[in-house]
């Protein structure tokens, strides 16, 4: 369908809208065309992702003498997928519409471990050996030897790209990595490469967070994107999270002996240099005096991950003339680890801010905080002067140089803390120094500043004012949509007692109750037999999880609830996890129906939607605290309280219902399709834990599903069910709209039907 | 047709035991002729191809090469040819030759029906008919209802897309599924010795072998070269025992002795590059492993750790950890994947082997297969449409596949037959209350009677007491309590044939109406109204036949003819009453309408 907001003509690819999709796009060109940021919340199942796509394609399409640029941050590999799907399907009806005119170039961008084609180099184990083996074809040193001697191994794929240089573009369409990499089997190019280049030109790039909030990735990928672009965060609840790990690093005892085997490595080049070609090190020095800390034609197949610090923040001075030369570098590397080494032999746990740690850097170790800051930058250099290729083999010293950097740059918003073992398990030492951010704003202020309009958007953002806090800035739309039922497709229920009437809970006294372990397999026992297709359950920790499951298939539980269903389970493996999602949804498919054991917070809870008979019912097992006695959260409540006067259990439990939101958000994707969520824990029928639940769910948490036991909520399940199973009009029954066609929304342009709405 | 006859040497048969009489059999276009070889015979035969309603005939390489006509009225003409090659011929003349005077039948009735709906292919129309000429079924409820004009063509075939694509020979043969149950590793001590023992069936091993490939392997190299079968099972048995007390360093030193028990112990590699391979297959928009490929900011050591740490243990002994939920997802993938192989259970060797093809013969698949991705793009744009905001698509559903569905409804009746028995005793007691003071006065004569005789013999025999309960509640309780637990035995077989058939009629003819009716549901346009009219009066007029059936059979059946009739007569009362309310509805809002704007 095609409609007007206001001066720009919507194309949308369905015959039919829903109001609040409609709203939520009147309030997203408002943003637009005031060049602000907003902060929108939209339930989940409401078709967020489309209208978003489809006003922005539009917007742009509408002002073609000024053309916006479209960058969509998603969480995770695949649902960059599903976005780019959905973007593919509109991009097809524009095109029906429009003509050539809708046409654009829209990818999806991801590492060379995603995109790579080359079969020797992408059979790597993991993400930096691949790297590590493509610039092991691809350095130009290597090239350069390549040429003379035609025996030293290259990527023809890259060969051939290079060979077309500027005319190697990518012709309009839509591109999903898969697309990416059949087009670069079919030119015989590295669609790595074609893709690095073509998201600079692109209308639409579709690519994970950390491509703009981790500068690290960000100062190579998105450094050249135009000011005039529209930056969307999609599922965006966690953000402040990703801002703060972005800026956040661990050294472990592990790293510093890597690191000073890395050191030793580096001293035996240079002394293998100093032998053969003293010139390049004599040059190096030479660039360093001129104050290029890194050259700036780079090659970008020699680029390595960039300065961790924020762009504004990195020092554009020449290098301290004490690290310009290698040995002298080494020599404050090697003072460096030998420092931090001695820091992690503590037995007392020790917290302090950078300032303090710089300060004894220097008195101890004799190295100023200038010299830090520039650690990494210099690192840098001097593994491109010695020509290393297998950097994977480097990420230690790379890790020590990253917190080097931080800790030199920013004295603010940032604590130290060693522990010398974990404080769950006592009796392993386990030291650990951690550089964490705690401030969220940090990460994210540079693309607020240089981006145009910042959308950011979710399912659960409520409490919608402290999103604005957490992330210091201010939107110029901030607002939370309800959801319009055609019917009441979701039933939240809160279950507060087992079968036998006792409480459950995953609270610390109750969690190894085995009464309470029993309980909750009951619970699960009743609903596998009532339920059809999938049910998916939430732990609250890998090691809940498998605890629980081990007692239930001691006690025989799980065997009962295996004649219903079939049981996948997620694990910390991924490629494991992925198989047996794939696994789940075959069940469902063919009827045979499965139950997912998942935990929140971990990756499926992320980004895998269980829409439709996928999940017909989502069980959260207790609510999913963070760790309370971790140092990093207590430092960071700390910091909260002192800066933005949150009170830490409000955070605390902001933090978990946002978890548990999330994880049941999952079951409904149309509002054609239903599901039930229980959340089995008697904490939540507490009015201030509830209350945090974000208000599409709480609409629907009747005053008789709060205090429920296992035998009531089967029942309410059974009726539930029942009731979805039968026929309905989709349209809207009881006087209110739910689906708006094209006519409607003709006539509600003309104010007719304004009323009918909401 | 090229030639406009056959004429091939042929026997009748009245049944298929008979030997026959010999004779010739030629068929032309209308009809068919067999004249016997002996001219005194009386059986000659003269049909019209309009009256044959069917043909069935023997498999190819059975004992006789047969063919059989069914006629309308159930009578059979059954012919055994010399050889097969002259049965095809005929058959095949006849399949063309039923089709072609079943269509110049029908034309009549159906063009007038066809009138005002859209042009049929004529592929689409033959596949119909060929349909209703194989499913008399269908056939009888296609004449009642279309001919009879209650609903219309394509009403009839929209709820019967899917039995027209697919073709009932094509349907792959249906096979029993793995028991999803995982064989615990539970072992059983006697408590006094050390011996534990474990229960191995070959069900257990195929599901052992099917699991860990590793061991499938290892069955293959060492026996019975380099052990016998039942030390294989036992060695295989103490690496379970092994793994079951969680004792990851012995299991390590056990494994550094014997490096066929390690064999067991180890993790299993093969399923470790099975899952490396299948990765690539999965669909992108779950691949939860290109995103950790896609994840600079955890890099080893940075970022912050997650609160999970692992386990800190020697990397000695890690290929000989395990965990439960490897398994569990190992287990139900088998599961899931159901029993691909087709060979008797008991030798182990063969079992092994077959599943080794099978795997084998999947990768070459995989290898060669190049619309996989193509496949899988159409299922994520598929998937990425929303539903309800675009016109309703058939949604790409396996059809159902029940062996026998008789089978299934009947055992779905049983159910309904007892929770009605259950309701009927209740309200008999109900009926059974007296007033307090006759029952009192009752029980105290009882008791009289009983004080003067003081029970030194009971008023009647116990045995024969039984007897006597027995013979008249048999007929109750064999229906209540064997009914769906012996699939080859209904309550319908012990019917008279005419009440079966009618009942059944009545059934399908009953589920059709009740399907199209709650399909119209909620009425819209103005169509659906008038069809819902139309359905209602249908079924109205099946109530008053239900009843009839009812009183019609005979006394002693009539208990088990109720209870087949109730359910149908509830769920139309459930279709009347839900008529009756949605008018009731309906008639209330344009009442209030013409207020309202």
């Amino acid at each position: 369908m095609k409609f007007q907001i206001e001066d720009v003509t919507v194309y949308f690819p369905y015959d039919n809208i829903y109001p609040e999709q409609y709203s939520y796009m009147v309030e997203l060109k408002r943003a637009l065309d005031a060049k602000g940021h907003c902060l929108l919340e939209m339930p989940t199942g409401t078709g967020k992702t489309i209208a978003l796509l489809s006003l922005i394609t539009s917007y742009a399409l509408s002002k073609p003498s000024n053309p916006i640029k479209f960058i969509y941050c998603t969480r995770t590999v695949h649902e960059m997928e599903k976005t780019l799907a959905e973007l593919k399907l509109l991009h097809n009806y524009q095109l029906q519409h429009l003509g050539p005119a809708a046409k654009i170039l829209a990818l999806g961008l991801s590492s060379r471990k995603n995109l790579c084609i080359n079969p020797t180099v992408v059979s790597a184990e993991n993400r930096d050996s691949v790297d590590a083996a493509c610039r092991k074809l691809t350095a130009s040193w290597v090239r350069q030897l390549a040429a003379e001697n035609p025996r030293i191994p290259t990527c023809s794929f890259f060969e051939n790209y290079d060979k077309f240089a500027s005319e190697a573009i990518l012709p309009p369409g839509v591109y999903t990595l898969q697309d990416l990499r059949a087009y670069g089997k079919e030119k015989g190019w590295c669609p790595y490469f074609l893709a690095r280049h073509m998201v600079q030109l692109a209308n639409v790039v579709v690519y994970s967070y950390q491509y703009l909030l981790d500068p690290k990735v960000a100062g190579i990928i998105s450094k050249e994107m135009q000011r005039e672009s529209v930056v969307v965060f999609d599922e965006a609840h966690n953000i402040d999270n990703v801002c703060i790990e972005a800026l956040s690093v661990s050294v472990r005892m592990q790293t510093l002996e890597g690191a000073t085997r890395n050191i030793n490595r580096m001293a035996q080049e240079i002394d293998r240099f100093k032998a053969t070609d003293a010139g390049r090190l004599r040059a190096e020095y030479n660039r360093l005096v001129e104050g290029l800390a890194v050259r700036g034609d780079l090659r970008n197949t020699d680029a390595w991950l960039a300065n961790p610090a924020l762009p504004d923040d990195i020092l554009k001075e020449a290098v301290p003339g004490n690290i310009r030369r290698a040995e002298h570098f080494l020599s404050v590397l090697r003072r460096l680890v030998q420092y931090v080494k001695g820091r992690l032999q503590t037995e007392n746990v020790e917290k302090e801010g950078p300032v303090t740690f710089v300060a004894s850097v220097n008195a101890q170790a004799g190295i100023d905080q200038k010299m830090l800051r520039f650690c990494y930058d210099r690192l840098h250099s001097l593994m491109l002067t010695l020509e290393i290729t297998d950097t994977d083999e480097f990420l230690h010293i790379q890790t020590i140089c990253d917190f080097a950097t931080l800790v030199g740059t920013y004295t603010r918003g940032f604590s130290i803390i060693i522990e010398p073992f974990d404080e769950r398990m006592p009796h392993i030492p386990d030291p650990v120094l951690q550089l964490c951010c705690h401030d969220a704003s940090l990460a994210i202020k540079p693309v607020f500043e240089r981006f145009q309009s910042v959308v950011i958007t979710s399912g659960t953002l409520s409490p919608i004012d402290l999103y604005p806090r957490l992330l210091n800035f201010n939107p110029v739309v901030s607002r939370s949509f309800t959801m319009s039922l055609t019917r009441d497709c979701i039933c939240p229920m809160v279950l507060t007692r087992g079968s036998d009437q006792l409480p459950v809970s995953t609270k610390y006294d109750l969690r190894s109750d085995p009464g309470v372990e029993k309980n909750y397999g009951k619970l699960l026992l009743e609903m596998v037999s009532v339920v059809p297709d999938g049910i998916v359950c939430f732990f609250v920790s890998y090691s809940y999880m498998d605890g629980i499951v081990n007692s239930w298939h001691e006690t025989g539980l799980l065997k009962e609830i295996m004649q219903h269903k079939l049981v996948f389970i997620e694990t910390q493996d991924v490629v494991e996890t992925t198989l047996a999602l794939d696994n789940y949804r075959k069940a469902c498919d063919c009827g045979r129906g499965a139950v997912f054991f998942s935990v929140a917070r971990g990756k499926v809870a992320e980004g895998i939607d269980f829409d439709r008979h996928y999940g017909r019912l989502v069980i959260m097992f207790g609510i999913p605290f963070q760790y309370t006695l971790s140092r990093i959260l207590l430092a960071r409540l700390e910091y909260l309280r002192d800066t933005f006067q949150i009170k830490e259990g409000d955070f605390l439990t902001f933090d978990a219902l946002r978890q548990a939101a999330q994880c049941v958000g999952r079951v409904i994707r149309s509002k054609a399709d239903y599901g039930m969520m229980i959340f089995a824990d008697k904490r939540y029928s507490r009015h201030d834990k509830r209350s945090k639940l974000p208000g599409w769910i709480l609409s629907h948490l009747r005053d008789a599903h709060l205090n429920l036991s296992t035998d009531m909520a089967v029942h309410i399940a059974r009726e539930f069910l029942r009731k979805m199973a039968q026929p309905y009009d989709k349209t809207g029954a009881m006087g209110k709209k739910t689906l708006l066609s094209e006519a409607d929304l003709e006539k509600m342009a003309n104010g007719n039907l304004g009323e009918t709405m909401f | 047709m090229a030639d406009k006859q056959v004429v091939k040497r042929a026997k009748y048969k009245s049944s298929v035991k008979d030997p026959g009489i010999a004779g010739v059999l030629k068929l032309t276009k209308d009809r068919f002729v067999f004249m016997p070889n002996d001219p005194s015979s009386s059986m000659k035969l003269n049909v019209e191809f309009r009256m044959i309603k069917g043909h069935k005939f023997t498999k190819e390489g059975a004992k006789q090469a047969l063919l059989n006509l069914t006629q309308d009225q159930g009578v059979n003409y059954i012919f055994e040819f010399e050889n097969f090659p002259d049965r095809d011929i005929c058959k095949d003349f006849v399949a063309t030759a039923i089709a072609m005077s079943g269509e110049a039948g029908r034309t009549v009735s159906e063009s007038a029906v066809t009138l005002q709906d859209e042009q049929l292919s004529a592929a689409e129309m033959e596949r119909r008919i060929k349909l209703l000429q194989e499913n008399s079924d269908l056939q009888k409820l296609h004449k009642q209802f279309v001919i009879g004009g209650i609903l219309s063509e394509p009403e009839f075939w929209a709820t019967r897309k899917k039995l027209l694509e697919q073709n009932y020979s094509r349907r792959p043969k249906q096979r029993v599924a793995l028991k999803n149950d995982m064989w615990s590793t539970k072992p059983l001590s006697d408590g006094q010795s050390n011996r534990v023992t474990f229960n191995l069936t070959p069900e257990i091993i195929l599901q052992i072998f099917a699991e860990k490939p590793a061991v499938r392997q290892a069955y293959i190299n060492f026996v019975p070269n380099k052990m016998t079968e039942k030390e294989f099972w036992t060695k295989y048995s103490r690496a379970e025992y092994l793994h079951s007390t969680k004792n990851v360093v012995a299991a390590a030193a056990e494994a550094a002795e014997d490096e066929e028990l390690a064999v067991f112990l180890k993790q299993d590699d093969m399923l470790v590059n099975e899952a490396r391979r299948k990765i690539r297959r999965v669909d992108p928009t779950l691949d939860m492993a290109a995103d950790e490929g896609d994840d600079y900011m955890h890099l080893p050591d940075h970022g912050l750790s997650r609160g999970n740490s692992k386990d800190v243990m020697d990397l000695q002994y890690e290929p000989y950890r395990r965990s439960f939920s490897q398994h569990l997802n190992q287990h139900a993938a088998v599961v899931l994947q159901g029993r691909i192989i087709d060979v008797e259970l008991g030798d182990t060797r063969s079992v092994a082997e077959a599943l080794a093809r099978t795997k084998q013969a999947e990768l070459a698949k995989d290898v060669n297969d190049v619309n996989v991705d193509k496949d899988c793009s159409e299922r994520i744009s598929r998937m990425a449409e929303i539903e309800d905001l675009q016109a309703p698509q058939e949604p790409p559903v396996a059809p159902l596949s029940i062996k026998d569905p008789r089978d299934y409804f009947d055992s779905q009746q049983a159910n309904a037959l007892n929770t009605l028995g259950d309701a009927a005793s209740v309200t008999k007691q109900l009926k059974c209350s007296v007033s307090s003071s006759v029952a009192y006065g009752s029980l105290k004569e009882c008791i009289s009677v009983i004080k003067v005789w003081e029970l030194t013999e009971p008023t009647v025999n116990a045995e024969v007491a039984l007897k006597v309960f027995n013979g008249l509640t048999q007929n109750i309780s064999s229906t209540k309590y064997h009914l769906g637990r012996n699939p080859n035995e209904t309550v319908l077989d012990s019917l008279p044939k005419i009440t079966k058939d009618e009942l059944l009629h009545h059934w399908t003819s009953l589920q059709e109406l009740l399907k199209h009716f709650w399909s119209s549901y909620p009425i819209t346009t103005k169509y659906l109204s008038t069809k819902v009219m139309k359905l209602k009066d249908a079924m109205s007029q099946i109530y008053p036949k239900l009843q009839e059936i009812k009183e019609s059979v005979q006394p002693d059946l009539r208990h088990h003819v109720s209870l087949l009739v109730q359910p149908m007569l509830q769920a139309l009362d459930a279709a009347f009453a839900h008529y009756d309310i949605d008018v009731q509805k309906r008639s209330a809002r344009s009442g209030e309408r013409p207020n309202g704007f």
